[in-house]
């Protein structure tokens, strides 16, 4: 099967560092693929060379007919907005806005009629069982349900693969609990694929393969992709 | 598990017969391993002779199947005894995952090769219990967490152990 996504030998250097020292990947759609490492060993930084957040300093990244190595800002903002969907540590929702108005704002840059968009935005706060945020601003709700807020709105363009980094990381055992499973069960019914990055094997326990990172090198990984 | 203890608790809970009680010991506790129906009616005459528990009911015909068992005062002291009582700490000094690791390390093979291998084995039987715990109900939930959390105990040693090894090579060479 083509893979969905394809890494070959990446490299990336911040200074000195060696942050990502030839890294080859694939990405099979729909598949959950947990990028586990000791903090400090690249995880972040190969996501971000993934979904063309960063370039490699050289390697390829294949993504269908798009070269992430050579693509112009333009080509590589609009994957990011309309293929690519983002789950952080930290919700970083917007303050101002409703909880509804967050989960809208990715269709609404895309040009999506408000009306339409809210409509969308709803199923998705719905599925993530936070369907009663939705009127309430991000400094109103619980810290694991901003990140389900915050899954919503990465899922609302139902991209072609999700990069969440540590999306449990500032919750607690049972909050990171629930939100693997609504989010593993959501990427699952749309078929999205699930770049995982964790260092909790906790979390990389709801993948269905994983990859380790360790000084800037993919060491083994297991697990089949489905 | 103290199985004798758990069947004494069952009784608090309730008179019941032998097979009744089995069949509720395997739905709250067998996930694994389901008792023996002889299991059963040799715990129920031991904890009988110790005046734990009582036939308060006997059918006619014969037969152990016939009798409906009691808890007595006795045995609902020994129940809260059981319960107050904490358990032993278990401590998991000197596995034999620390001596592969000396081994490797002291016949110069690759010790980090055998944490990786290691490391996948356990992520690999976390993502079954995962699975299960995610189709199951909250007990089974309960169940699993259980192991997978020392599942996870270990991985935080082979991590540790992981970025250890460079200098734990040295001081067993030296
Ligand atoms: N923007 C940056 N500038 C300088 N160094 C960076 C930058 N991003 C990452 N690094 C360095 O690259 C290495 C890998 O970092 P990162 O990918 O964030 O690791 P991880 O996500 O596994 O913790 C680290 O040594 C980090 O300090
Ligand atoms: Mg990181």
């Amino acid at each position: 099967m083509t893979p969905l996504m394809s890494a070959r030998g990446l490299i990336k250097t911040y200074g000195a560092t060696v942050a990502l020292d030839s890294v080859d990947l694939d990405i099979q759609a729909g598949e959950i693929l947990a990028v586990m490492g000791p903090s400090g060993s690249g995880k972040s930084t190969l996501m971000h060379c993934l979904a063309g957040v960063v370039r490699a300093d050289s390697g390829q990244v294949r993504y269908g007919e798009t070269e992430l190595t050579t693509a112009s800002d333009a080509r590589l903002s609009a994957l990011r907005r309309r293929e690519f969907g983002f789950v952080f540590q930290f919700g970083r929702l917007v303050p101002e806005l409703l909880c509804l108005e967050n989960v809208a704002l990715p269709l609404r840059m895309e040009g999506v009629r408000r009306r339409e968009a809210e409509r969308r935005a709803a199923g998705w706060l719905e599925r993530l069982d936070v369907a009663d945020c939705a009127g309430k601003r991000p400094g109103q709700i619980s810290g694991g349900q901003g990140q389900r807020v915050a899954i919503a709105r990465a899922l609302v363009t139902e991209p072609r693969i999700v990069f969440a980094d540590e999306p449990t990381g500032a919750l607690d055992s049972l909050n990171g609990e629930l939100v693997m499973r609504l989010l593993t069960r959501c990427a699952a019914e749309a078929g999205m694929a699930v770049v995982l990055v964790t260092h909790e094997p906790a979390v990389a326990a709801y993948s269905h393969r994983e990859v380790v990172v360790r000084d800037g090198r993919i060491r083994t990984g297991t697990g089949v992709s489905r | 598990m103290s199985i004798s203890h758990t069947l004494l608790a069952l009784l608090e809970h309730g008179p019941c017969h032998g097979y009744d009680l089995k069949q509720a010991f395997d739905a709250r506790f067998g996930h694994d391993r389901p008792l023996h129906y002889g299991q059963v009616y040799s715990t129920l005459a031991r904890l009988l002779k110790h005046g734990l528990v009582e036939v308060d009911l006997v059918e006619p015909g014969a037969g152990p199947e016939r009798k409906r068992y009691a808890i007595t005062t006795a045995g609902v002291t020994d129940v809260e005894k059981w319960l107050a009582q904490p358990e032993r700490p278990e401590s998991y000094l000197q596995s034999t995952l620390f001596t592969k690791v000396v081994v490797a390390l002291l016949t110069g093979r690759d010790a980090a090769g055998v944490l990786d291998v290691q490391r996948a084995a356990h992520l690999e039987a976390m993502r079954e219990l995962t699975r299960r715990k995610t189709a199951g109900d909250l007990a089974d939930a309960l169940i699993c967490d259980y192991a997978i959390f020392h599942l996870e105990a270990d991985l935080r040693w082979l991590e540790m152990t992981t970025a250890r090894l460079g200098r734990l090579g040295q001081e067993i060479r030296s």
